[in-house]
């Protein structure tokens, strides 16, 4: 009766490594493997801006004030996507200034994720009335318009770069609650985290061993799709002028400096524009890419 | 007769349930008074229809929820929430859906393994290791299966792999919830016979709840019946498959569907519904939909009697005596 166990078994004998594993999934997706490549590239010159770049980012170059990029007429090798009304060289603002978006991006993540996941983990696990409690806060909290909140909070905090990042985690933070808590509702039913309890497994262990990593897939592609939103909302707060403060290249407060010159030179604000819808494309890809080849379930067995 | 390794009397398990807005909340008796006993190397089955609490009476043998009342007694000391981190091992369970019992994140042998790294400190890596991989033998599975996850299996595969897991500590009990009834018919009977060889190589007690008839003419040695958390029939397999006493017992084995076809049809057909769990008739619980009930049965409720086959029930068939 076990000759159809044995028969498929005979086919893969040792397993490869969990990271050569997955690996193999992330790169059968196509989309994935693009968004990979452009945030390797992003990552690069977050790390590396100020070495790459062919100019000091806040150098003013007085005899070159708003030069168009070399394609077009006037513009000049020596500065290819022109310069701004300053005379800085964009090209290296833009470079120097991944550094900040990508340091945001993490930053908030991190902060909004670990937040997120331990009180949507403790809100899953508790009894009734504080499960009540922690979600009627978040509640609360997802109730003002999220922009508008994180104003706030950098009105009370003073506008700085280290302050946005504050304000857009605190502001993330619910969505990351709300999402491990329904998964953990809905995991806990199970019968794998009953056996888990006959099995005598605490209620740490049943929450971070048993029950989180079942939870992971929507929290991983949240993570990847909130690393964008915190990216967009710095940028947002940057334009407003709450984020961070001239003359940082950061590419939200470039759009900012640029918005009067609008008309007359397209390049000054084109490319910040750019520069933050391609990131953040890439690593929405990447993050889709991420949940498939994370969870084991779309796997070809 | 060898001693009982496990033994419940009287055992309650009450719900409060909220009447709703401005309502009185109610008490739900899911198990009302049950008393059995559990031999090693024997089974005793547990049957009846839905929502007759054999699922919370799965509850509290392997500890999950705290009896309301009544006493377990597992080798020969009482079972209190205070000592059940150290008494885990001893029984275990293995549920009816094979796809929902198993963590789909981990592999084979981290699942094999975690009841050993909970309650086995002491136990080197290289020894669970091992434990792990002769178990999956144990149960008919190859070593490399190890390696694997849980989707990468059949369901009776994946069951297979709950048995192995609940076998990990050397348990004395094993509670069996419905165990087959989520597989089809030619897996039914592999995985049973590897239960039943594993009950004879192990000496186990099982403690097999199914609502499978019969599945459990297969397996059982003792047989109790269960309606609306009660048992209103006990006795040895042989005794109640052959002469039920309880009228409700009766209905019941008359519903086993029969290998022989065209032969003769003497099912009964109960009339009415389950009473709601939540507002039990006074008498009989089965008065309302038994064809034989009198006055008697609504007013006073029949107790079980203390014999090796007995029914709770005035007027009991096939010759049984009445309560």
């Amino acid at each position: 009766m076990d000759d159809a166990l044995s028969s498929e078994a005979a086919m893969v004998n040792d397993r490869p490594g969990r990271l050569r594993e997955f690996w193999f999934y992330f790169r059968e997706n196509r989309g994935a493997m693009i968004g990979l490549a452009i945030f390797a590239v992003f990552t690069f010159l977050a790390l590396f801006g100020p070495w790459v770049a062919p100019h000091d980012a806040t150098a003013q170059f007085r005899d070159a004030t708003l030069q168009p990029p070399v394609w077009q007429d006037g513009g000049t090798w020596t500065h290819i996507l022109g310069t701004d009304p300053l005379g800085r060289d964009m090209l290296s603002r833009l470079i120097v200034g991944a550094r900040f978006s990508f340091f945001v991006g993490v930053f908030v993540v991190c902060i909004a994720a670990t937040g997120g996941i331990i009180i949507g983990l403790i809100a899953g696990f508790s009894p009734k009335w504080l499960d009540s409690i922690i979600m009627r806060i978040m509640d609360i909290v997802l109730a003002f318009p999220s922009l508008l909140l994180a104003l706030v909070l950098v009105a009370i905090l003073g506008p700085s770069l280290t302050n946005a990042m504050i304000a857009i985690a605190i502001v993330l933070q619910p969505h990351y609650v709300r999402l491990t808590r329904a998964s953990v509702m809905s995991e806990r039913q199970k019968d794998y985290v009953t056996s888990a309890r006959v099995a005598g497994a605490g209620t740490m262990r049943l929450m971070f061993v048993t029950v989180l990593p079942n939870c992971l897939a929507p929290i991983i592609v949240q993570a990847a799709l909130s690393f964008s939103t915190a990216i967009l909302d710095a940028a947002a707060l940057g334009f407003l002028g709450m984020g961070a403060q001239p003359p940082t290249p950061e590419w939200g407060t470039m759009l900012a400096e640029a918005r009067e010159f609008i008309l007359r030179a397209w390049w000054v604000v084109t490319f910040p524009g750019i520069a933050i819808l391609v990131t953040v494309l890439a690593i929405n890809l990447m993050g889709d890419g991420l949940r498939d080849a994370l969870d084991p379930k779309l796997k070809r067995s | 007769m060898t001693e009982p390794v496990m033994t419940a009397t009287a055992l309650e398990r009450h719900y409060d349930v909220s009447g709703g807005f401005l309502r009185k909340a109610r008490t739900l008796k899911a198990v009302a008074g049950l008393d059995f006993e559990l031999y090693p190397g024997k089974t005793l089955a547990v049957v009846g229809e839905s929502g007759c609490g054999k699922s919370t009476l799965a509850r509290m043998v392997t500890m999950i929820e705290e009896p309301t009342a009544g006493h377990l007694i597992l080798d020969g000391q009482e079972m209190t929430p205070d000592t059940w981190a150290s008494r885990r091992d001893a029984v275990q369970i293995v549920f009816q859906d094979p796809y929902g019992s198993l963590n789909p994140r981990q592999r084979i042998g981290t699942i094999l393994e975690e009841p050993l790294k909970i309650n086995r400190k002491e136990m080197s890596k290289a020894d669970r290791q091992k434990k792990a991989r002769d178990m999956l033998a144990l149960v008919g599975l190859r070593p490399e299966h190890y390696d694997r996850y849980p989707h990468m299996f059949s369901g009776g595969q994946r069951q297979r792999i709950a048995i192995a897991r609940a076998l990990m500590l050397d348990p004395k009990v094993l509670v069996l919830d419905e165990p087959v009834s989520a597989l089809d018919l030619s897996i039914q009977s592999s995985v049973l016979n590897l239960l039943v060889d594993l009950q004879e190589r192990l000496q186990l007690a099982y403690l097999f709840i199914s609502h499978d008839l019969s599945v459990v003419r297969h397996v059982a040695d003792e047989l109790i019946v269960m309606y609306l958390g009660r048992a209103v029939e006990k006795g040895s397999r042989d005794a109640v498959f052959n002469a039920p006493y309880h009228p409700y017992a009766k209905a019941l084995l008359s519903a086993t569907p029969k290998a022989v076809p065209g032969g003769e049809k003497d099912r009964i057909k109960l009339k009415g519904e389950l009473p709601s769990p939540l507002s039990i008739p006074d008498g009989c619980p089965f008065a309302p939909r038994c064809w034989k009930a009198q006055d008697k049965c609504r007013a006073e409720r029949p107790m079980l009697p203390d014999q090796p086959h007995a029914a709770a029930c005035f007027f009991p068939e096939n010759g049984g005596e009445p309560a």
